[in-house]
Order: C-alpha cells, then sequence, then structure tokens
C-alpha cells in the first residue's frame, strides 16, 4: 500500500514534558485511521504535529518521499495538501459560509471566483449545507458549524482528511449528523486520519485503530482486533472505561 | 452673554469659521486615516510570530525596538510639543520650510500612528487563536492570514476606539494653532481678537465642535451597523449563481 504520509520517530515537547516520544506509523492512500485514547495521551498534539500548527521537536514527516521537516520545505504549499477540522470548527467569523469554503481556494490556490464557487457548492452539498451558503457563521448551529468546516477543508481538495475530535464540542443530538457526513466521506474513499472519543464510530468506520496512552502508541491494529481482542492491558482497561 | 452678539459675530465672520471648520475637519480626517494606516502596518510587523531563522529573527528584533522607540515616544510627549519640535525643529535643523498646513497633516498623522498602532496590536491579539489555525491549515501565509481573516474581524472589533481617536483628533488639532495652522480655534482667536468679544465668539466655537464631533460618531456607529451585516440570513434554493457542471448537463437534457 501507498502511504500518503508517514511519521517516523516523532518526539514533541513542550519545555521539558515529553508529550510525544518516539511515534511512528503511517497512513495509507484511501485508508481510514482512528486515533483513540484518554485526555492527555497527545493524540491531538500528534494531529496537530502533522500539519505543523505544533512543531515537532524531532523526528521525520515524510510526505510524497520527502521530509517536511527539513526547513526547506514551503510549510504553506504541505498544509493545503491536508485539510484540517477542528474541534472548535473555527470558520471564519468575518465571511459567510459560501466565502468561507473559497477565500482558501481563490487567495491559495490561486483560483478563479467561478471555478472556486463551483468546487464550494459541491462539496457544501456532500455536507448538506448548500442552502446555507449566505448565512454567517454565528447564525449556524455547532452540528452545520462543523459540516461547513469540513466542506471548507474539502474544497482544497487534500490529499488527507485531519479530524481533530470533530465532535466534542457539540451537542449530543447534533453529534449524529456530523458523524453520518464523516461516514459518507470513509465510504467515497477519502483518505482520513481522526481522533476521536466517539468508539462506535471508530470501530464501525475505520480500517485501522492506534491506541495512544502517555505520548506513545501503545497498540495499533484492525478495529476487529482492538476492540475485541486487545493485546495489551492498557488498552483493555481503556476501553473498559470508555465503553460502560 | 447676549445672544445678539452671537448672531452678530456668525453673520459677520461665518466664512472664516465655516473655513477654520473645514481646516481641522481635513487636519483631522487626514491625520486619522494616515494615522490608522501606519497603525495597521506596525500591528501588523508587530504581531509577526518569530521565525525559525536566525538572521531574520534578530531583523525582526530591530524594527519591532525601533517601533517601540516610536510609540513610547509620540505617546510619552504632548502634540503641542511635538508641533513646536517639528515645526521649527525642521525649519532650524535643516532649513526645511515646510508648508503649514503639512506640517498639520505629518504631526497629527504620527501621533495618532502611535495610538493606533497598539489599538489595532489589541485588536489583532482579541482575535481567537482558533482563526489564525484555520487560516493557516488551509496554507495561508501571516499576511494573507491578516488580510483575509484577521484584520476584518479585528478592524471591525477596533472602530469603536477608531472612533474616539477621530473625536480626540478633532478636538485636539486645536493645539496646532501654536504653529499657526488657520484651523478652527486659530480661526476663532482671531475673529474674538478683532471684536474682543471672547466668550461668544468662542461659544460660537464650542457649538461646531460639537455637531463635528457628534456628527462622526453618528456616521461611525452607522458604518458599525453596516459591517455587522443584516441579522438574518436567506436561504438559498440552488437559482443558478452557481452552476454545478452536473446541473448544466441535467439542463442540456431537459431541452
Amino acid at each position: 500500500m501507498e502511504a500518503v504520509i508517514e511519521i517516523q520517530h516523532l518526539n514533541k515537547a513542550f519545555g521539558t514534558h515529553e508529550v510525544l516520544k518516539d511515534i511512528n506509523f503511517s497512513v495509507n492512500k484511501g485508508e481510514v485511521v482512528c486515533i483513540i485514547g484518554s485526555s492527555g495521551s497527545g493524540k491531538s498534539t500528534l494531529l496537530r504535529c502533522v500539519n505543523l500548527l505544533e512543531k515537532p521537536s524531532g523526528g521525520k514527516i515524510i510526505y510524497n518521499g520527502e521530509n517536511i521537516l527539513d526547513n526547506k520545505h514551503d510549510i504553506s504549499a504541505y498544509r493545503t495538501k491536508l485539510g484540517m477540522v477542528f474541534q472548535q470548527f473555527n470558520l471564519f467569523n468575518n465571511h459567510n459560509v459560501l466565502k468561507n469554503c473559497t477565500v482558501g481556494q481563490m487567495k491559495v490556490l490561486k483560483r478563479s471566483r467561478q471555478e472556486a464557487e463551483e468546487v464550494a457548492m459541491k462539496y457544501l452539498k456532500v455536507v448538506g449545507m448548500d442552502q446555507y451558503v449566505n448565512a454567517k457563521p454565528k447564525q449556524l448551529s455547532g452540528g452545520q458549524k462543523q459540516r461547513v468546516a469540513i466542506a471548507r477543508a474539502l474544497s482544497m481538495e487534500p490529499d488527507v482528511m485531519l479530524f481533530d475530535e470533530p465532535t466534542s464540542a457539540l451537542d449530543p443530538e447534533m453529534v449524529g449528523e456530523v458523524l453520518k457526513v464523516m461516514k459518507e466521506l470513509a465510504d467515497s474513499g477519502l483518505t482520513m486520519l481522526i481522533v476521536t472519543h466517539e468508539m462506535g464510530f471508530a470501530k464501525e468506520v475505520s480500517d485501522r485503530v492506534v491506541f495512544m496512552d502517555k505520548g506513545v502508541i501503545a497498540e495499533e491494529g484492525s478495529p476487529e482486533q482492538i476492540f475485541n481482542q486487545p493485546a495489551q492491558e492498557r488498552t483493555r482497561e481503556f476501553l473498559k472505561r470508555t465503553l460502560n | 452673554m447676549s445672544f445678539e452678539w452671537v448672531v452678530e459675530i456668525i453673520s459677520n465672520n461665518w466664512p472664516m469659521f465655516i473655513r477654520g471648520a473645514g481646516v481641522t475637519l481635513l487636519i483631522s480626517m487626514v491625520g486619522t486615516i494616515l494615522g490608522f494606516i501606519i497603525g495597521l502596518l506596525i500591528g501588523v510587523i508587530r504581531t509577526i510570530p518569530t521565525p525559525d531563522r536566525k538572521a531574520k529573527r534578530i531583523f525582526l528584533k530591530v524594527i519591532n525596538a525601533i517601533l517601540s522607540i516610536y510609540i513610547e515616544i509620540f505617546r510619552g510627549t504632548p502634540m503641542i510639543v511635538q508641533a513646536m519640535v517639528i515645526y521649527y525643529g525642521s525649519a532650524l535643523a535643516f532649513g526645511v520650510d515646510m508648508d503649514r498646513l503639512n506640517a498639520a497633516f505629518l504631526i497629527v498623522s504620527i501621533n495618532t500612528g502611535a495610538y493606533m498602532s497598539e489599538i489595532i496590536r489589541g485588536g489583532i491579539l482579541s482575535i481567537d487563536k482558533g482563526q489564525y489555525e484555520a487560516a493557516q491549515a488551509i496554507g495561508m501565509n501571516h499576511f494573507q492570514t491578516m488580510k483575509n481573516v484577521v484584520l476584518p474581524q479585528a478592524i471591525r472589533n477596533i472602530l469603536p476606539a477608531t472612533g474616539n481617536e477621530f473625536v480626540i483628533n478633532i478636538k485636539d488639532t486645536s493645539v496646532l494653532n501654536v504653529i499657526s495652522v488657520s484651523e478652527l480655534f486659530f480661526q476663532t482667536k482671531s475673529i474674538a481678537g478683532n471684536n474682543f468679544r471672547y466668550f461668544e465668539s468662542f461659544f460660537v466655537a464650542c457649538i461646531l465642535y460639537f455637531i463635528m464631533t457628534f456628527t462622526v460618531t453618528r456616521i461611525l456607529r452607522y458604518i458599525e451597523k453596516r459591517l455587522d451585516g443584516p441579522e438574518n440570513y436567506t436561504m438559498y434554493a440552488n437559482q443558478m449563481q452557481v452552476e454545478t457542471p452536473e446541473d448544466l448537463l441535467r439542463k442540456k437534457d431537459n431541452h
């Protein structure tokens, strides 16, 4: 299988506090990888390191056969290839829904307005928000905001989509609509790396599950293996705590 | 005070009052706009994140140091003193005979710039970190992020403070009478010097100042409302403003 992103010996420390220790893993094309683990295990930091919102302290991130961290790389160009969906949505408050999805395409990818709007509409339709193009973010509910945020990331037509706990800030009744959209995306063959607390969702959509604990990858495997026959004691403990 | 005197002063001197008010308004408007631009540039430069490369980092540090010296000096000294130093100083030291009005523009602009840069820096810092991260995550650099995402929000937030600066400028241009700029205070002084009716003359000036500041605050409030946009949004049913290739195909099939 062809790896889109390969992470080798990644370390991240805040001061003397080591948050990530020697992380090795890769995301293959068309694969859906879920990262699970308790709060503070470093899963969000890992995701943020992948698109360099946090600067890793050491290690390599290989994308297209090249190490992104070798200082010669255009970080902005690399980031356009990764779509990021945040826990707090982070829609641009000064733009309406349509503009949220077109501004990156027009300013970064230099697409024409017409092309950008066509692409934006296509993905807004995918997430079911095409009727709200004129709305401002503050006029939308949490679930709607997150769906727009997904459309905004998709509009850049990235190689990989990164989701950082996309449903954690949502009211319970809105979690479903976002997960449904993500499930559809997963089924369409999009490469996705998802940090989540939704165990049922992780079990259902992922091709591979990564369990993190205290800054290291404790266990990695297929969802059946992780959820049904976890090899590690701490995985078992974590699942027992979260599933009940 | 006699009301007759006020009427007489106005009817005899209204062109001078109007001209004075016009100059006051012109200086404060140019000063606020140029000061805003200066503040915007400085605000953006002062919020550039520390670069990784050493040479760049030192360069940025030097620029930042120069900018803070500028801000501290112009915020820390009275405009009336700055006016004297810049106007007479430039004539004495460099032999530049500045036009009084240009000197006024310069003084008010750099003075306002020093205040505005701190106001704008505050406005930029008040924007949620998530907005920067989202912009960076779709590949925008610092200046694209500023221009398309952060500044529009920051400027909206600091509009009340900017209005404040404008009003302060309208009133504070009166200190420029020390370098004989023919603004409203200077004109009123000349008028009063002719008729010895100081109270009545300055009462007229008072009203003119108030009309100017009140109008400006109202206009800015209106702009704020306009920038906020409508409270409600209209649902958008595909009215072909954006046609997808699929739509076009479908249309072709129907005909």
